[in-house]
């Protein structure tokens, strides 16, 4: 029964993400398409990032405790100053990691 | 001939140099995932085949937090449909750039497709075209080390309890601030974003769960296009 319901998540994970680069790869979109398809990578990313980093337990916050909020500061600067992925994704975690050490959080 | 092998290694590497970052965030997530379906009752192969057919790290977690209730597989399946559903936004973003591709690679490609591998993708499709090679290493060793990462939490999920003291649980929200960063070259493009992130912390607290992050970009780029559109009329 566990295999039967991995192979329906399987088929309704893949169809939504196979769907589109099916039916659309090969066709020439009008400019409108085109155009609102390049704001979906920005606008979707910040859709998962901000509560994900405002509200890591489910209810927003704002205060000093919230690591994931502070340390994306610097984060955000490095990766805009350096362009450097890996840079950034270090700085994040070396922050998260240390500010745990000091303040035991 | 050895020119051509050499760059076919030096894609091997940028490809697999790129997915780094994810490799980072997919282990000790994919761990606690595998810890978790341990615990719900899966077996060391369920746990596997799910990481393997499903890869899609948030429904997998939820779908194993479901068994472990006891819910009803059909219950099961349509919650995954629907908290996946945001990756169809992702594919039709990512399809213009993959004009020319067969059927089967993109069947490939799409099937690898996660939030983090479409980041990464996003970036490298907007500054270049990435060769084949390069965008398959990329999602191979991404998805490679999420099944590794299940494997060594459903077998060995009692030795490290805890990956916070090393940060590794901010390896993903770090990626995709500096994704973030790299996807917005003009303030259009910081306004959708900033207007998305809002609406979907919005939605979020209205208890729109699951959906808030599709409603808030279908919003937010739509935004971008209509301010787009009328500053050219201007």
């Amino acid at each position: 029964m566990i295999y039967l319901t991995i192979a329906g998540m399987a088929l309704v994970t893949f169809l939504p993400r196979v769907a589109p680069v099916w039916f659309l790869s090969s066709r020439s979109l009008p400019s409108v398409v085109a155009a609102w398809l390049r704001y979906v990578p920005p606008a979707v990313l910040a859709a998962m990032l901000l509560p994900s980093i405002l509200a890591p337990e489910g209810t927003l916050n704002l205060q000093w405790d919230n690591l994931y909020l502070w340390a994306a500061l610097p984060t955000l600067w490095v990766a805009w100053k350096t362009r450097s992925l890996f840079g950034a994704v270090l700085t994040g975690m070396a922050l998260v990691a240390l500010a745990r050490l000091i303040w035991g959080l | 001939m050895r020119t051509t092998e050499f760059m076919k290694e030096r894609q091997w590497l940028r490809g697999a140099s790129r997915a780094l970052p994810v490799v980072m965030g997919y282990i000790p997530i994919g761990f606690a995932f595998g810890v978790l379906a341990q615990k719900a009752g899966l077996s060391v192969w369920h746990t596997l085949a799910m990481s393997v057919f499903v890869f899609a790290g948030s429904s997998q977690l939820i779908a194993v937090g479901l068994i472990a209730a006891g819910t009803a597989p059909i219950s099961i399946i349509i919650t995954t449909f629907i908290v996946n559903l945001r990756h169809m936004l992702m594919a039709a973003s990512v399809s213009p750039h993959l004009k020319g591709w067969r059927k089967r690679e993109l069947a490939g490609f799409a099937c690898e497709l996660t939030d983090e591998t479409f980041a990464i993708h996003s970036v490298s499709f907007a500054n270049g075209t990435p060769s084949k090679g390069e965008v398959f290493t990329t999602n191979i060793v991404s998805q490679l080390s999420w099944v590794v990462g299940s494997w060594l939490g459903v077998t060995m999920g009692q030795l490290i309890s805890d990956v916070r003291p090393y940060g590794l649980d901010y390896a993903l929200a770090a990626m995709f601030i500096a994704l973030l960063v790299m996807q917005i070259s003009n303030w259009v493009q910081a306004a959708v974003a900033v207007a998305a992130g809002v609406l979907s912390l919005g939605f979020m607290f209205l208890g729109w769960d699951q959906w808030h992050v599709i409603l808030a970009t279908v919003i937010g780029a739509t935004v971008g296009v209509v301010v787009e559109e009328c500053s050219k009329k201007r």
